[in-house]
């Protein structure tokens, strides 16, 4: 199908129902009943699930197929965000033109970092890219280049906003009722939600969602695409063996470079999503712990896997949000069949590991998945099946022992 | 015709005047080896033939060409493959995506960015890389992760990768180190193999005298970074300089 092998469908085709029917499936509880905060059909939640898929996908590209661990991703990510509300402010609020300018600006910004920072390899190649991205998250956040020309360009810490007064030349700076106009696509608003309700469940679909949704089933496709053509076996050549490359009349750096570029606009394309959701950009996007997330989301899903990286960014998301939501009122309910002492002591114990402390549950989840299984959560399921099989080999090799041993009594 | 002519190359590391004043002629389609006791410069020589190294002095011509200061790759591109004494081969790949590999480099040159084409295919480098692993047995183990073959296996499989490139000229660095017996005279029955089918200059340091012997046509012996002596194998074998440098330490030990 699309010209992919069938195991290679199969997966596509897994990944395209479980993201069209996401409002379903991750909304399993009904509202109102004590598990409801466990949901995660909610627009916005879906949304950051497949943009950061989109994000992690994009990197796995780069660390999974070459092993060159960048670690200053996020720069591109919130490149691709200033550059999409550049274009909601100075065009229009359709994102077709604010996408394209978001992964062409990581794409360029790409192509010059990539080209210095793959002079050296290892360590000394993640710290180039660490520094180049720390060097523009400061710019972003003091906008030097905008005190430079004179007017706000990354608007520093306030973030970059739209105004009323914004030209939006192929659009209208203003709606009549005197707000800013929302985003869309040909006039079909991003914000615009669908409401089922069925039993006790309301289901959410969001225009915008699907969108994302679909941006992420096409970057997933050329992700399958890439990972399975000779440039994609080059990348896994350069991983394995540089030296053999160079011996082999290869030359290792403009494959390096163009898939470092094509994982830069992967995170663009990420960051312009993030801005047509919610139009504003801020500096905060290009930190050094937002490159670490990405670096986290695809080690945990499993690097150089093809749905690793989108099961660690639904991971990683989903467990940031439930965990943060959990308050201590939410604990005392939950221990509330405890006598009192005891309950107070539980929350306790609990209390740090929830709300602001889901780092420190993330960071154990993190060195867990990284002792116990260093493919990701991708070998987890591999094991898992695995376990299942070996089961039903045992079943079958007990049943013929059985079998054996019986002969003789029966002779 | 010489298809590769050394002159007067020299490379120092500091103090240590690894390659003193080295001239040296391989003949087109021939069997030229390089012998000489450790230490005596033999794989500083192949790495300046091959880009790794910059000598300080001299040339390196192949076939009318300067390779100096140019990039392995390009070296490679020129028609001169390397098998190195350790087998380096693409461990984490399986056979068969090794021996693609140098198929699309001959192929496509040093880079060529076909992202969104299918493996499956590109049938004549699927075609070609299986008729290689057949010439070299390997077919079998197609499938197989590569760096879980045997030392033999590997040893087969690099001279392949290197052999699809269809070189005109093939350095074999130690070929046979660290073999078994078995495995050395199995090297050597292939390397006699492709010496008879095909129209190939093979270049060859080693330390084994069974394996010189009994491929070499002719011989350079190479002590402390100077050539001592270059003749055919019956002479290089009475050579009273060479027994005196080389064969004589050898015996002894």
């Amino acid at each position: 199908m699309f010209g992919l092998k069938k195991h290679d469908s199969r997966l596509f085709i897994v990944v395209a129902v479980l993201a069209l029917a996401a409002p379903f499936l991750l909304n399993p509880f009904p509202d109102g009943s004590a598990m409801a905060q466990f949901n995660a059909g909610y627009p916005d939640l879906m949304q950051r699930f497949v943009i950061f898929g989109i994000f992690a996908i994009g990197f796995n590209l780069l660390f999974g197929l070459t092993g060159y661990l960048s670690f200053g991703h996020a720069a591109f990510l919130g490149l691709g965000s200033y550059g999409a509300v550049w274009m909601f402010k100075l065009l229009s609020m359709n994102i077709i033109p604010a996408i394209v300018l978001s992964v062409i600006v990581a794409g360029v910004f790409a192509l010059i970092i990539g080209y210095i920072s793959l002079r050296r390899s290892g360590i000394y190649f993640s710290i180039l890219t660490l520094a180049f991205a720390q060097m523009m998250f400061a710019i972003a956040y003091s906008d030097l280049i905008g005190r430079f020309v004179g007017t706000p360009i990354t608007n520093g810490e306030t973030g970059l906003q739209l105004a009323l007064d914004d030209p939006r030349v192929l659009g209208i700076s203003a709606t009549p009722d005197g707000s800013i106009p929302l985003t869309n696509l040909f006039g079909l608003e991003m914000r615009s939600v669908f409401n089922l309700e069925v039993g006790g469940w309301l289901f959410t679909f969001s225009f915008g969602y699907y969108v994302c949704a679909v941006v992420m089933l096409l970057s997933f496709y050329v992700a399958i695409r890439i990972f399975r053509s000779p440039f994609g076996l080059m990348l896994r050549a350069v991983k394995s063996n540089q030296q053999r490359m160079n011996y082999t009349g290869l030359n290792t750096r403009p494959y390096t470079l163009a898939v470092f570029v094509i994982s830069g606009m992967y995170a663009g394309l990420a960051g312009g999503l993030m801005a047509s959701m919610d139009p504003l950009a801020g500096a905060e996007r290009m930190q050094w712990t937002a490159s670490g997330e990405v670096v986290l989301m695809t080690i945990l899903g499993g690097a150089g896997t093809l749905i690793g990286p989108v099961l660690g960014a639904g991971f990683i998301k989903y467990f940031e949000n439930i965990f943060a939501k959990i308050n201590d009122n939410v604990l005392h309910s939950w221990f509330a069949f405890m006598p009192d002492g005891l309950e107070d002591l539980m929350v306790t114990i609990v209390h740090p590991f929830v709300g602001k402390g889901w780092h420190l549950t993330l960071g154990i989840m993190f060195m867990l998945v990284v002792i116990f299984l260093p493919g990701g959560l991708v070998e987890g399921g591999q094991r898992i099946g695995r376990l299942f099989r070996r089961r039903d080999d045992k079943a079958t090799s007990v049943e013929s022992d059985a079998a054996e041993q019986r002969k003789p009594a029966a002779e | 015709m010489a298809i590769l002519e050394v002159k007067n190359v020299g490379k120092r590391f500091g103090g240590l005047q690894a390659l003193g004043d080295v001239n040296l002629n391989v003949e087109e389609n021939s069997c030229h080896a390089i012998i000489g006791p450790n230490g005596a410069g033999k794989s500083t020589l192949l790495n300046c033939l091959v880009g790794k190294l910059i000598p300080d002095t001299g040339s390196v011509m192949f076939d009318g060409q300067s390779v100096l200061g140019r990039k392995p790759y390009e070296i490679n591109q020129m028609g001169i493959s390397r098998v190195f004494q350790t087998p380096e081969i693409f461990g984490d790949l399986t056979v068969m995506e090794n021996m693609m590999i140098p198929c699309f480099a001959k192929r496509d040159g040093s880079f060529r960015m076909h992202a969104l084409e299918s493996i499956a295919h590109e049938k004549d480098i699927v075609g070609k890389a299986e008729h290689m692993l057949e010439e070299m047995k390997l077919i079998d183990k197609r499938d197989m992760h590569s760096a879980s073959m045997s030392r033999g296996d590997k040893r087969r499989l690099e001279i392949a990768m290197c052999l699809a490139q269809d070189p005109r000229l093939l350095l074999l660095d130690e070929p046979t180190a660290g073999m078994a017996r078995a495995d050395t005279n199995n090297t050597i029955d292939l390397l006699k193999q492709i010496k008879e089918e095909r129209d190939i200059t093979i270049a060859i340091i080693e330390h084994d005298m069974h394996v010189v012997f009994s491929l070499a046509e002719r011989i350079t012996v190479l002590a402390q970074g100077t050539p001592l002596v270059e003749d055919t194998p019956d002479n290089i074998k009475g050579h009273p300089k060479v027994r005196e440098a080389y064969l004589g330490e050898t015996q002894a030990a």
